[in-house]
């Protein structure tokens, strides 16, 4: 005989799940009892919004789901945001949640909430499991939906019995049928030789790449595509790290906080190429505009996102994987003429930024670009949200790295869990955090964790004692009224970070900043680099 | 432009709700929704009626189709299709009206299936238009309380909508 929560523990091996995160409760503790007997590594993190934004942080370092866990009522529902934003970032997580006894359902017990139904809008698939049977059967369809596809979210709502109870054996299946889900991978060819046609009749092409190429590892088709043809890239944020910063065809991100390369170049192109990015309002901010200037090619996996947005002349429904093969087949020799050629170069010569700075403080821009190239190739930086995002997003040099942030959700606190998700799924890379003052205190209570699971992680705390992108669009649209956005009388963070156990330091110039920097990156402990930064820098130029 | 969708789902707790949630957190407009197992008692069909612009349908049916018990989802072509709707409707009538009310039954071919002394319930089996004519004629005499099914439909001739 085996318990339900064995089983959950089993089918959590079977999926290969060597990391979890969690925070335990009442109603989720026969699985944290079978947990304690297995050998994979539970993170109990501080609060449990994180253990989903830590789940999130894993899957996109080690490119399969990760597994949060939380109890019933409030440990679910501190859930909630984590989901939301994998889901808005389309990212795999799968959430495991404790629910109140299956014959006290709908009585509102203590800790009970309908989780699934609170989840409904962000999640990919959700489970209210009803019979210990349907363990093995739920978990796979669960890492199966999350993973497949577009990428995202599954909770599987779990209630205490359904745990306790006992069945006669364990088989895990080793195959998934679900009737009413079969994802097109493959991108229809008459659409893809239209496709060809239309590149090759452009005389303005630009590929605006997103998270899309990210999650199905179409990275190096990608630019090999760019290459063969030498189209121009442009990024989303969520597309960042699609292309080598420093590559010669890449112009940076577009949108509201974008470069402004990369938006004149989609101000002049006559063919846009959409590689799984679902152009948001940030990305394009007039989206008919787009559509009359200029003709669209659109690539994803999700139809749904097609013409959602921007209305396109080819839909291409299939895996980037795919479809950027059939497309590096069928373009042959074809190459962008000069004239769009020199144009692009002119673009990316023109629009340098300039960037002013503040005495006695630290210009964050300047010191994230020079951070790149201290950090290892394949280094991981993971911003947060709000100006600390723009700095990083425009000025992090990418080489072989990652780039995590929450482009889709936008959700302040993200970045110090997802790199915690981050270092344990690949535990050789440099993983660096950079966040605000207002970010970082939104999830500090990690920084408990990363002393305990003895992490290395580096945090750069942008510390302008405001909360900056908000003051800024006060000052732009606001008449300069600062409304609850002045964060004065925060606490030391040096010190703060200390009483954790983490060393610290406060600095005020790029240079004693790089010193610093130059230092912990050799050590392997974790360290929270505080830089002081003048209120009035700005999010771009 | 109204438009007829006929969705199969599975026939399991939750989709309806799955499917009903879509459409308020898009900003759909639902005239009708009609939901029965279908022969497959694994299967359900949910028909919808629904209000919107070619954009909107379009949309909602690549949203619908995104809900992973969704099996299949069809848009019915104007014409192409027999759609019915069953409403209960009770009606204020005192003895001395009763025989014209029943004239008028007859006439519309609804059926009388309850009367008491100061009402009578008629069946009414028709398309939405017919039931609104119905009800234009019905009106005068006070109508107490309309039940309504919400519309259901299937395509003319051989093709189906099938799992």
């Amino acid at each position: 005989m085996i318990s339900g929560a064995d089983i959950m523990v089993k089918c959590l091996k079977a999926e290969g799940v060597d990391t979890v995160f969690g925070y335990p409760g009442a109603t989720i503790c026969p699985f944290y009892d079978s947990l304690f007997d297995s050998d994979i590594k539970h993170v109990l993190v501080r609060q449990g919004q994180n253990a989903a934004h830590a789940a999130s942080g894993y899957a996109r370092a080690k490119m399969k789901p990760g597994v949060c866990i939380a109890t019933s009522g409030p440990g679910a529902t501190n859930l909630i945001t984590g989901i939301a934003t994998a889901y808005m970032d389309s990212i795999p997580i799968v959430a495991i949640t404790g629910q109140v006894r299956s014959d006290l359902l709908g009585r509102d017990v203590f800790q009970e909430a309908d989780i699934t139904g609170a989840c409904e809008p962000f999640t990919k698939h959700s489970y209210l499991v009803s019979k210990t049977e349907d363990l093995p059967r739920v978990f796979k369809e669960a890492f199966y939906i999350a993973s497949t596809g577009r990428p995202g979210p599954v909770l599987i709502d779990i209630p205490v019995d359904i745990q306790e109870n006992t069945i006669e054996s364990f088989e895990y299946p080793e195959t998934v049928s679900i009737k009413s889900y079969k994802p097109n991978t493959k991108g229809h060819s008459v659409q893809i030789e239209r496709a060809v046609e239309l590149i090759k009749s452009a005389k303005k092409p630009v590929i605006v790449s997103g998270g899309g190429v990210l999650s199905s590892g179409a990275k190096l088709k990608l630019q090999k595509f760019a290459e063969m043809t030498q189209i121009p890239v442009i990024s989303t944020m969520m597309g960042i790290g699609v292309m080598p910063s420093d590559h010669p065809l890449y112009l940076g991100m577009l949108g509201t906080h974008g470069r402004r390369c990369a938006n004149k170049a989609l101000h002049t192109t006559d063919l846009t190429i959409v590689c799984g990015a679902r152009l948001g309002d940030r990305a394009i901010a007039a989206p008919d505009q787009m559509s009359e200037r200029t003709k669209i090619i659109h690539i994803d996996i999700d139809p749904a996102e097609i013409g959602k947005n921007v209305k396109v002349d080819i839909p291409i429904v299939g895996d980037m994987n795919n479809v950027l093969k059939s497309l590096i087949e069928k373009i042959g020799d074809f190459r962008i003429n000069d004239e769009w050629d020199a144009e692009v170069k002119d673009l990316k010569a023109h629009y340098q930024s300039k960037i002013s700075t503040f005495e006695g403080f630290v210009e964050p821009r300047t010191l994230i670009g020079k951070l790149s190239s201290m950090l290892k190739a394949k280094a991981i930086l993971c911003a947060d949200v709000g100006q600390n995002q723009i700095w990083c997003a425009n000025n992090f040099r990418i080489r072989e790295g990652r780039f995590f942030t929450t482009g889709g959700m936008g959700t302040m606190g993200y970045s110090i869990p997802a790199a915690i998700g981050a270092k344990l799924g690949l535990k050789k890379r440099d993983v660096v955090v950079v966040c605000g003052d207002g970010s970082f205190q939104m999830s500090l209570n990690e920084l408990s964790t990363i002393v305990q699971n003895n992490l290395n992680i580096k945090i750069i705390v942008m510390r302008n004692y405001r909360l900056g992108m908000v003051r800024e669009l006060q000052d732009n649209h606001y008449n300069k009224r600062h409304s609850a956005t002045i964060l004065n009388e925060s606490p030391d963070i040096v010190a703060l970070a200390k009483a954790y156990g983490i060393d610290s330091a406060e600095v005020s110039s790029n240079e004693e900043a790089e010193k610093y920097i130059g230092k912990i990156v050799e050590s392997d402990k974790p360290f929270v680099l505080v830089c002081r930064v003048h209120p009035d820098t700005p999010s771009i130029l | 432009m109204k438009y007829t969708l006929s969705v199969l789902v599975e026939n399991q707790a939750g989709v309806l709700s799955k499917v009903s949630g879509l459409f308020s957190r898009r900003g759909f407009n639902i005239d009708s929704l009609a939901v029965g197992v279908t022969g497959d008692p694994t299967v359900s069909r949910i028909t919808i009626v629904a209000n919107g612009d070619e954009y909107v349908v379009e949309q909602l049916e690549k949203q619908l189709n995104k809900l992973i018990p969704v099996i299949k989802v069809k848009r019915l072509i104007e014409g192409e299709f027999i759609s019915r709707e069953l409403v209960l409707i009770k009606i204020h009538c005192p003895a001395a009206k009763r025989f014209e009310l029943v004239k008028i039954a007859e006439q519309i071919e609804a059926k009388i299936v309850d009367v008491s002394p100061t009402t009578v319930t008629l069946e009414y089996c028709e398309t939405v238009e017919r039931i609104h004519v119905l009800m234009d004629l019905v009106k005068p005499y006070g109508i107490r309380e309309i039940v309504r099914t919400g519309t259901i439909a299937i395509d003319k001739g051989k093709t189906s909508v099938s799992a």
